[in-house]
């Protein structure tokens, strides 16, 4: 009897030089439902497949049969880390398509929202690059910050996470003194604990080293990737929604885009910083604009839109009208007015884009997301070419993929 | 020089001549609608373009019309002039029988996934494409579900129907019964000033 020297494989086996790894759909550092397999020559990354829609829900199916006010609750589960944003987006969107004109006052309190949506979603991202480098304290530190951002939605509309804030129009109730409060809290310490996050990170040996360099995208391959947001900036592109199709007023406000060069996780880290601050400086503006207003005007937080905003409880129990209306708009009996209409916000991550087609009916005849996390993960087998596993991992946490955004 | 909606029509229109039809401009965007076949050529002369440059795919996606024979399925297309900071969009009708259109891809790497998106949910067969499989459905899946046969409520349901949905005729049940038009304020009989209601 022979011996044999070697490992006999099963017949059928393939013997292959490198290493197939499954990063995820469960992986903890892929902080979302999403697959990479990767092949690794040691640790070195050969290359990269992506699968996605994990935890795809239909959206664009479900819409067809809702009522407008009703998806609104499916905007919230797109980019669940500033779903406000998606949800003003979506109000825009019908807003557009029914002609109301919405009065500057509900413009500023929409941009105060989505600015802080915008902060609590870079916050989460910059600090989870950080943990994903072998940080956690900035994580834990901007988090009770994240929480004061949170109360300041519950205040508006009772939730924290799928916020279905706002409607048709303006804002289901007017801003409490609480929000006013817990705001002027945020302003007055946030911007202390934002410094004191950048000294962590900023000029941070290790971070630095984890950081530059990876994932590097040039800005023509990010454009022509159909790269947005913080991603496309960090690679040098100026372009930014709020300024080049502005909405909800954003051309009142004074603030600047800060823009990387290198399309790295260090750029991108950066960039997203820079717009904390400018989000910082928005809010500001907007606080002042809204506490300068007088008389009337202060006290306004929706549009006179009465087949799409539901009227006050305490007429609909007592006035014909509103009984009608409250009837119509709750059982879906409003119809649509035809027309075709896309309308962009700038989202978390870039450009949030609803493409609704109406053909007259009571639901959209056809509703598309424009997801950017979506269009922009099929660059990352090229981000990742060539780079050692834990590059793998810092570049998915600061592109911030988010499944519920991806999948739809 | 701002490129303005009239000067992009026109150079297409020199370009492409009757080929492109159907220019509107709902809410301040361009649209047209170009033939299957030259969608490839269309998009390739509004990237190349001087004075154009759509450079920057925004979005593909598809819409489906079943009462529309011969022309059930539009792909849409949104680009962006990022330099000048245009928007258009243009549509390429095609029949649900044989839905071939080719492929972005070689233009913009962004329209590789959202390709596989449109195939995904409406069967368009993206010719050329590198990898056309399905991206947020399960492979096993047999049909295309965002097209309009795929109804979304069960089936077996009595109580939900298009109707409901200000489309298609009212049940009979609904046409026999007492005068259903739903009150408008104003109308006679409804108080329209929103009085109290003794």
């Amino acid at each position: 009897m022979s011996v044999e020297h070697h490992v006999k494989l099963p017949e059928g086996s393939i013997e292959k030089a490198t290493t197939t790894l499954n990063l995820g759909p469960t992986h903890p550092a892929t902080h979302g439902v999403f697959q990479n397999i990767l092949e690794l020559d040691g640790e070195r990354i050969v290359s990269a497949e992506q699968t996605v829609g994990y935890i795809h829900r239909a959206f664009e199916k479900l819409a067809e049969r809702r009522p407008l006010y009703q998806i609104t609750t499916l905007t919230d589960r797109l980019n669940y880390c500033s779903s406000p944003i998606n949800n003003m987006g979506w109000h825009l969107t019908c807003e557009k398509l029914l002609g109301v004109k919405t009065p500057k006052r509900v413009d500023y309190l929409r941009v105060i929202i989505m600015e802080l949506s915008r902060i609590s979603d870079h916050l989460i991202c910059n600090s989870v690059v950080g943990v994903d480098s072998g940080a956690f304290t900035g994580f834990l530190y901007v988090m009770q910050y994240r929480e004061l951002i949170y109360e300041i939605y519950e205040e508006i509309c009772g939730s924290r996470l799928t916020t279905n804030m706002g409607r048709i129009g303006g804002f289901e109730r007017n801003f409490n003194s609480a929000v006013w409060e817990k705001l002027e809290k945020f302003l007055a310490e946030y911007p202390k604990v934002l410094k004191e996050f950048e000294n962590l990170f900023n000029r941070n040996r290790i971070f630095m080293e984890r950081t530059i360099g990876a994932g590097p995208i040039s800005a023509e391959r990010a454009l022509n990737y159909g790269f947005t947001g913080p991603n496309l900036r960090a690679a040098g592109v100026d372009y930014d929604v709020r300024v080049h199709t502005p909405y909800s007023s954003y051309e009142d406000f004074q603030f600047e885009i800060p823009v990387g060069s290198t399309g790295d996780c260090y750029d991108r880290f950066l960039v997203r910083n820079g717009e904390m601050w400018q989000s910082l400086a928005i809010i500001e503006q907007a606080y002042r604009k809204v506490q300068d207003m007088k008389g009337a005007e202060a006290e306004i937080y929706h549009a006179d839109v009465p087949a799409y905003y539901l009227p006050p409880k305490a007429d609909v129990y007592t006035k014909m009208e509103a009984l009608i209306w409250h009837f119509k708009i709750v059982m879906g009996e409003t119809e649509i007015p035809p027309g075709e209409v896309y309308q962009c916000v700038e989202g978390g991550n870039g450009e949030v884009g609803y493409y609704l087609i109406s053909d007259g009916g009571r639901t959209p005849y056809r509703l598309h997301f424009r997801r950017p996390c979506f269009i922009y993960y099929q660059a990352y087998s090229e981000l990742t070419k060539g780079a050692m596993l834990s590059d793998a991992i810092i570049v998915m946490s600061s592109l911030n993929l988010i499944a519920g955004e991806m999948d739809a | 020089m701002a490129l303005t909606n009239e000067t992009i029509k026109e150079r297409l229109i020199a370009k492409f001549g009757e080929q492109l039809t159907k220019f509107e401009e709902p809410y301040g965007m361009l649209t047209f609608e170009a033939p299957k076949e030259s969608n490839l050529k269309v998009l390739q002369f509004l990237f190349d373009d001087e004075e154009l440059r759509f450079q920057f795919m925004t979005d593909l996606t598809a819409v489906h019309y079943p009462n529309q024979p011969g022309r059930e399925l539009a792909v849409v297309y949104h680009l962006h002039n990022l330099r000048d900071n245009v928007r258009i969009r243009f549509k390429v009708f095609t029949a649900s029988g044989q839905p071939d259109i080719f492929t972005a891809t070689q233009l913009y790497s962004a329209a590789n996934w959202m390709e596989r998106e449109t195939y995904d949910f409406f069967g368009i067969n993206f010719v050329g494409h590198p990898n056309l499989k399905r991206i947020l459905n399960v492979d096993e899946m047999d049909y295309f579900p965002l097209r309009k046969e795929y109804p979304l409520e069960d089936q077996t349901r009595i109580d939900k129907d298009d109707s409901m949905f200000g489309r298609g005729p009212l049940p009979a049940a609904a046409q026999q019964g007492p005068s259903e038009s739903p009150m408008q304020p104003g109308q006679p009989g409804v108080p329209a000033s929103g009085a109290p209601v003794e």
